[in-house]
């Protein structure tokens, strides 16, 4: 869901004069049958330790092979990105921890296969992306014992190399983002592309797409400060409460002449707070190298091209497209609802079926939140519908009776139901009566209308509606009220 | 994170940096094991020096010491290891997964 529309919260989260940077690193699973380097199955929610094999557990001697369908989902990933796509190679990045058998996690560290990216935001905010690479997945540990069962403190740990080995792409933002806002509406949009290009099904819920947050805080255009990581960001309401939380506390360090170091931090989504998980090692303690084990990967310039003329329109173009179609404003709720359930395709179907563009927005934002991207309701019954309402036949009010009446049936001819309920919009001169008999009704709410008190008029409107019996156009009463009062 | 760029300069190894490795590899190395391979590194970093000195500026930087690139498998799933055979050979199996003593940090 895209947050396009909230009224933005940062500017009351610092204190005058500071401002935050924020990066993001999002880890995405790809959506393969198999692994990364292995043939077993990339499946969520297996009995543990079903999907293992020799590569997945680091036994002696066995090899990676790398999955060509991941490549092509990375690439996919990269060019709707608008990264440059470069031959690349793997690194070791080597630790000891027990959801890597090997030791080590194959990943992308000095030639990823993805640089030089970017994102558009609401208001044309440019995000650079500075690598889409590919990596391999860590096993799940849980942890017993101890008090919390947190890692801290915890007596042993029971590991599930299921996921040990799934593709990722790990897509790092540069620190161009300034607030929460701008953060959400970032995973929002990456979340949408991913829909759109098949890489991943994006469920923050299932971490399938994980977001680590890198956030400091600086006096406006001074250096950039010192930056804590936060991990455990586990859906875009968190992202957003998680970073002006953090942003918070760094100013308060700050401005009591304390120091922020560069640590990760675990957000506590329950308390609303981050706390230290450790104090960042040095890139160089991972001890980076070559993989020997695996060969360069150069797609080259044919394979990438057909796949960039196989990527379908992305969801900004998308929008783009409806908001031409519409006249409604690209960056509205409206056009993000109806791109995000793909229903675009459907309110250019009613137009194409003499449907009047901006109303059948409006009515497939309504009438169709759980339809999925193709409603079984004939375009043309809802075209004729936004006639009616476009030339006054019926009024809003009504139009939304039929609506509901069409959706129910499957279909309808939208004049017929509104002759049966006997929808007839007055014509204006009858409702100009209708008008002069409620001032002559209720003289002292006239009076206090044309004394300024615009709540008077509420009381005038209903009456009028009441006596028409729900016929008259409540946009119509209300424009001859304004214009007797002068 | 981006990887340092300045190759020219060959550091120099001493007990404090051949600890840190061993510690970062988990090797618990003695005093006298230490100063060996203090000495051995060293002479290793000093022919890396050698070839820094070298003129390779008509030489094109190689990524991959393989002649051949794009080896790749198609994504089809193929039957993997058995579960309880392989926990059979784990230390200590539980619950269908391996348990393991309790670690200090996470990644990824």
């Amino acid at each position: 869901m895209s947050n396009a529309s909230s009224a933005p919260s940062h500017a009351t989260v610092l204190p005058n004069g500071w401002e935050m940077v924020i990066g993001l690193e999002v880890h995405v699973e790809l959506d393969t049958k198999t692994k990364l380097f292995s043939a077993s199955p990339n499946h969520f929610g297996d009995e543990p330790n079903t999907n293992i094999d020799p590569v997945t557990l680091g036994l002696p001697g066995a090899l990676p092979v790398i999955n060509r369908r991941a490549v092509e989902l990375a690439i996919r990933l990269g060019l709707a990105l608008n990264c440059t796509v470069q031959a690349s190679t793997f690194h070791r990045k080597n630790y000891f921890y027990q959801d890597l058998a090997k030791a080590y996690q194959i990943t992308q560290y000095d030639q990823p296969i993805n640089i030089d990216g970017y994102m558009m935001l609401p208001g044309d905010v440019r995000i650079g992306i500075e690598r889409a690479h590919l990596e391999e997945d860590t096993g799940k540990s849980t942890h017993f014992g101890g008090t919390s069962g947190r890692i801290h403190g915890s007596d042993y740990s029971l590991v599930d190399f299921n996921r040990a080995g799934v593709p990722l792409v790990e897509i790092v933002s540069r620190p161009d983002i300034r607030n929460a806002d701008q953060a959400r509406q970032y995973v929002s949009e990456l979340r949408s592309i991913l829909l759109a290009v098949g890489a991943s099904d994006a469920k923050m819920e299932e971490g399938s797409m994980r977001c680590d947050v890198n956030v400091s805080v600086r006096k406006a255009d001074e250096p950039f400060g010192t930056r804590c990581e936060i991990k455990n960001v586990n859906s875009i309401r968190a992202v957003g409460k998680a970073i002006d939380y953090e942003a918070r506390r760094q100013v308060d360090v700050l401005e009591s002449g304390g120091t922020i170091r560069q640590e990760t931090r675990h957000w506590d989504d329950s308390e609303g707070r981050t706390h230290t998980l450790r104090v960042k090692e040095d890139a160089d303690d991972y001890r980076y190298f070559l993989e020997p084990d695996l060969v360069l990967l150069d797609p080259g310039t044919e394979w990438v091209e057909s796949i960039r003329a196989s990527l379908p329109m992305l969801p900004a173009a998308r929008r783009a497209r409806l908001a031409q179609l519409t006249g409604a404003d690209k960056e509205s709720e409206a056009v993000y609802v109806i791109v995000e359930r793909g229903q675009d395709d459907f309110v250019q179907l009613v137009a194409d079926a003499g449907g009047e563009p901006a109303r059948a927005l409006v009515y497939v934002q309504q009438a169709f939140a759980e339809a999925g991207a193709n409603p079984s309701v004939p375009a043309k019954d809802l075209a004729a519908l936004t006639l009616l309402e476009r030339d006054a036949k019926v009024t809003a009010t009504q139009a939304k009776t039929i609506l509901a009446e069409i959706v129910a049936n499957g279909g309808g001819d939208a004049v017929a139901i509104a002759a049966a309920k006997g929808f007839e919009a007055l014509d204006t001169s009858a409702v100009e009566a209708m008008v002069d008999a409620a001032i002559a009704a209720q003289p002292d709410a006239w009076a206090k209308y044309c004394a300024g008190e615009e709540k008077a008029m509420g009381a005038m409107v209903g009456a009028i509606m009441k006596s028409s019996q729900g016929k008259a156009d409540g946009k119509v009463v209300t424009a001859i009220l304004q214009a007797k009062r002068g | 994170m981006s990887p340092s760029s300045d190759a020219k300069t060959t550091p120099k190894i001493t007990a404090q940096v051949v600890a840190k490795v061993a510690h970062l590899a988990r090797l618990d190395l003695t005093e006298a094991e230490l100063a060996l391979m203090t000495t051995q590194l060293t002479g290793m970093l000093d022919h890396f020096g050698d070839i820094d000195k070298l003129d390779l500026s008509a030489v094109t930087p190689m990524a991959q010491p393989f002649p051949i690139k794009n080896v790749y498998r198609e994504d089809v799933v193929v039957p993997g290891l058995d579960r309880q055979e392989v926990l059979d050979n784990a230390p200590a199996p539980q619950d269908g997964r391996f348990r393991v003593p309790p670690s200090n940090g996470s990644e990824s």
